[in-house]
């Protein structure tokens, strides 16, 4: 693949950028060769987004070039970027809903604005496309009704149809299902004989392990390490990317659960939620998992009063609750840490201690005015103490990276002390080190005793975390298990795709 | 490279105010013009000038020439140098002659004349001679005040009434600003000043019978006015909130309902109010000469800041127009906070219907009309994001005063009404490009 003979088809060499008082990549190298997956690794604000950026043409670097095919480029702009070959497949997606797949695929490609749009023509090069691709998708469907695995697909056709012979994914795994995966990786596969060049930048280390040739790593916006995938060990990259070596990816600990805290009786809405009844006990981790859909996330919504219920009833300290907003929720000692921190977790355009206030504001108000200082101080302590990277506490929650991000919305809960604190997706989008850390924090509160419901779908998390695990199906819970340490990922994938109801 | 960026932040955090300085120093320097040297200013000034060349207790004459406003300007002059501690052995306004009489009949020394400028050439020509025949004006010298240049724009009166022409834009902009920064809107203002007049003064009406209205019946109408509107903002968040109709529909709607109204109830006619102390908040001026209007304007501005920056209440509008449904989950009463900036809103403009039927004494229907749209232009000047999310109060006061200022700028210069509105407009876009501009400075860092 990658022998020393060959030609890189793209080299980039001592890329430098600067931001006000950031400098996010520092002298960095990348090659890429036609017929190869290089995995970009590093953690969250080690530089990827950037590198990935000036490839993009969407900034420009301070120092460095970028030679393609031995001829030095400038990527001046997107258009430029693309007119060398390039395809960027963001983690949000460029695509209009209201369009079909083969207009999403032309659109920008038209011979020219006044003609007519050769539709016939466009409409079997999309067939060609998803063809090669590997993917059988109509290309008259709209976007918005295709799943996010398809409207992928429609990305990378659209990168090919402009010719692209590398291509970048970032994170394109994030939002897919365990089995959306496999078939990812397919195509990845497939353009990969076709001689493309691919950028393949993941959290998630199976899929590097499972389709990696050679591996990038960066740190801190340097260029630490470029290796053949096959001799690099799983324990290496991590430390590679963390600087440090992580023996366990999760911490260990002792499970003594204590009372039930929070009870869940019968909850029940429409369709998404069936019949859901579960017990959470004082010092416990449960983990709640099931394919995405399953009403996991519905389920913790309406515990927290974010989404009406039918009926059920939920029981905190063997007391019944109403809960009919989060603010009542709040009030009685109940957090939930949402999915997608972005639109719903922060207010990205204000200040992180703003951010970290915001449930918190009785506690900080004095006659009327809210006591900044003291504000400040409770969230330094959290700052140090758990830790979070910030420049200073007037800095906006959207310049933060995704792992503090999240650390933020945990010290705000942890301020403001619940009792009953649902995890949705804790680490998604999440670095490994920063992981690590939430992980340690996750037990530390259930050590205080605290009842802790985490969702997730990552099944070596669930696995690794949890003191007992609940899986549901098409809003049911269809499994318990509770010797999670003989549990196996076939195990819970059985129960998450059954369709028999088993008596939990 | 730090000092760099911090000149940028500056720049973009103050950068409104930097244009407001701007623009008065280039209106100061097109409003620059030789000042009336009759001036009570220039009075006191020459007095004080005689005051500095001759001892206390000196004899004095004032000598202007008869002409309009001349008696007061010699009154002013005989006052000021009264005070001075000199002695005003005579003040003359008349005709040369006259001031060539009165010269002939003085027996004690005078120590000196304060003349306006053409006593002085007067002065200049007939003194050497008459110092010759009578020994009390042997020594006499010649004041007159002096020639100075002094923008139109910058005199004290100007700008205070720069200040009282946007106490009442500017009070209702600070309601404004909180709807705007939820990423809301409200046009109903506009209409609602004229309601508010009118049931202000329609109140004072019933409140008085046929009798004059009492300074009670006055308070209680105004109450009155404020308190409905308020109570129609209130309606308004509602709507907005319970049925999620778009606050732009919603508050055009009420916009027509209560401009109707206003016609309807006072049979659109203006409503007289029977008693002139109800000027007293559009007219008076009982604060260090500040007008009443303005004082309540920086006192209103001045607790909305606070409100804004240091309670609960603040840091909620801004996290419900940042985001939401992140404020919600985050346990931020996201309805009451709503109803509140709508309420708080329309209350303001029920405030500035009692000034704008204050100053004139009358509660008018017609009043008030396309206010609406210069408020939420002194917000959107003021760098507010129509977004929602980001604003400042004070940003909303210096956005009032640049458009007053350009108003006032082109009042001066005798810009014609048709090109004021062209050069609003222009203002407004200017504004929103530079946020933008901003915006994408913020993004790209």
């Amino acid at each position: 693949m990658a022998d020393a003979a060959q030609k890189p088809l793209l080299k980039m060499h001592g890329i430098s950028k600067a931001f006000p008082g950031v400098q996010a990549l520092n002298k960095v190298a990348l090659t890429l060769f036609g017929g190869e997956v290089l995995a970009l690794l590093g953690e969250n604000g080690a530089g990827k987004s950037t590198l990935i950026k000036i490839l993009g043409g969407a900034q420009q670097q301070d120092k460095g070039t970028i030679e393609i095919n031995g001829n030095s480029v400038q990527l001046n702009n997107p258009q430029s970027s693309q007119a060398e070959g390039i395809g960027i497949i963001y983690q949000e997606f460029n695509l209009v809903p209201g369009l079909t797949a083969r207009e999403n695929i032309f659109l920008g490609q038209e011979p020219s604005s006044v003609c007519f749009i050769p539709r016939v023509q466009e409409e079997e090069k999309s067939r060609e496309l998803f063809a090669r691709i590997g993917v059988e998708i109509n290309p008259n469907t709209l976007c918005s009704e295709l799943t996010v695995a398809q409207q992928q697909v429609v990305e990378i056709a659209k990168a090919l149809a402009q010719d692209a012979k590398i291509i970048v994914m970032d994170e394109p795994t994030a939002a897919l299902t365990q089995r959306e995966v496999q078939g990812l990786l397919k195509i990845v596969r497939e353009l990969r004989i076709q001689g493309i060049g691919i950028i393949y930048i993941s959290h998630r280390l199976d899929e590097i392990d499972a389709i990696a040739d050679r591996v990038t790593v960066l740190r801190d916006g340097e260029h630490i390490a470029t290796r053949d995938k096959p001799k690099l060990h799983r324990s290496e990259m991590i430390e590679l990317m963390v600087g440090r070596s992580l023996d366990k990816e999760f911490p260990s600990r002792e499970c003594i659960p204590g009372p039930a805290r929070l009870t869940v009786r019968n909850l029940m809405r429409s369709n998404t939620v069936r019949n859901v009844t579960f017990k959470l006990h004082a010092g416990e981790i449960v983990g709640l998992t099931g394919l995405v859909g399953a009403g996991r996330t519905e389920t913790a919504r309406m515990i927290f009063g974010a989404d009406p219920k039918d009926s059920g009833v939920i029981e905190l300290d063997e007391k019944r609750i109403y809960a009919n907003s989060p603010r009542d929720a709040i009030r009685q000692g109940i957090c939930l840490l949402t999915e997608d921190r972005k639109s719903q977790g922060l207010v990205l355009g204000q200040t992180v201690q703003e951010n970290f206030g915001l449930p918190n504001l009785k506690q900080f108000t004095q006659t009327g005015l809210i006591n900044r200082s003291k504000e400040r101080d409770a969230f330094a302590k959290f700052v140090n103490q758990i830790p979070i990277k910030i420049a200073d506490h007037k800095q906006s929650a959207q310049t933060l990276s995704g792992g503090n991000q999240q650390k933020v919305v945990l010290a705000k809960w942890l301020q403001r002390n619940a009792e009953v604190i649902i995890f949705d997706e804790p680490t998604r989008g999440i670095d490994v080190g920063a992981k690590y850390e939430i992980y340690q924090l996750i037990h530390q509160l259930a050590d205080e005793g605290k009842a802790i419901l985490m969702i997730s779908s990552e099944l070596p998390e669930i696995l690794g975390m949890s003191d007992r695990i609940l899986v549901m199906n098409e809003g049911k819970i269809t499994g318990e298990i509770t010797e999670v340490s003989s549990a196996t990922q076939e195990d819970i994938m059985k129960l998450a795709t059954q369709r028999e109801e088993i008596a939990a | 490279m730090k000092s760099k960026l911090d000149a940028r932040k500056l720049l973009s955090k103050y950068g409104n105010v930097l244009v407001l300085l701007l623009l008065c120093a280039f209106i100061s320097i097109i409003t620059l013009e030789e000042q009336s040297p009759r001036s009570p200013a220039a009075a006191k000034q020459l007095a004080k000038n005689i005051a500095r060349s001759n001892s206390k207790g000196a004899n004095v004459i004032v000598l202007v020439r008869r002409g309009k406003d001349q008696q007061e300007f010699a009154d002013t002059l005989k006052d000021a140098l009264t005070n001075t501690g000199l002695n005003v052995s005579e003040s003359i306004v008349g005709t040369p002659r006259d001031a060539r009489i009165a010269l002939k009949k003085q027996t004690t020394t005078i120590a000196a004349i304060a003349a306006d400028n053409h006593m002085a050439t007067f002065c200049a020509d007939q003194l050497p001679n008459l110092g010759k025949t009578i020994t009390a004006l042997s020594k006499t010298t010649v004041f007159q005040p002096q020639k100075h240049k002094w923008p139109n724009f910058l005199k004290k009166e100007n700008l205070l009434n720069v200040l009282k022409q946007i106490s009442v834009v500017a009070i209702i902009a600070i309601g404004m600003t909180m709807v705007i920064i939820t990423a809301g809107i409200d046009l109903s203002v506009g209409s609602l000043i004229a309601f508010s007049g009118v049931i202000t003064a329609l109140s004072i009406q019933q409140l008085s019978g046929n009798a004059d209205p009492a300074i009670g019946h006055l308070l209680l109408g105004s109450a009155a006015g404020i308190l409905v509107c308020a109570i129609i903002g209130m309606g308004t968040g509602s709507l907005v909130t319970l049925f999620n109709i778009p606050a732009f529909i919603v508050t055009l709607g009420v916009m027509f309902i209560a401009k109707g109204l206003a016609f309807i109830f006072s049979q659109s006619a203006p409503v007289p109010v029977g008693n002139e102390s109800f000027a007293w908040l559009g007219r008076g001026s009982d604060l260090m000469g500040l007008p009443n209007s303005v004082v309540l304007m920086l006192v209103l501005y001045g607790i909305a800041h606070v409100v804004m920056t240091h309670t609960s209440i603040g840091r909620y509008i801004y996290a419900v127009g940042g985001n939401p449904e992140a404020a919600r989950l985050s346990g931020v009463p996201v309805k009451w906070v709503l109803v509140f900036v709508y309420t708080l809103c329309g209350l303001l403009a029920g405030l500035g219907g009692v000034m704008e039927a204050s100053l004139h004494i009358t509660g008018d229907p017609k009043s008030g009309t396309l206010v609406e749209l210069q408020v939420i232009a002194a917000v959107v000047v003021g760098g507010t994001s129509l977004a929602g999310g980001h604003g400042k109060i004070f940003g909303t006061l210096v956005g009032a005063l640049i458009i007053g200022v350009i108003r006032n700028g082109m009042n001066l210069t005798g810009v014609e009404a048709h090109m004021q509105s062209v050069v609003y407009g222009v203002v407004i876009l200017i504004a929103v490009m530079v946020d933008q501009l901003k915006n994408r400075a913020q993004k790209s860092n």
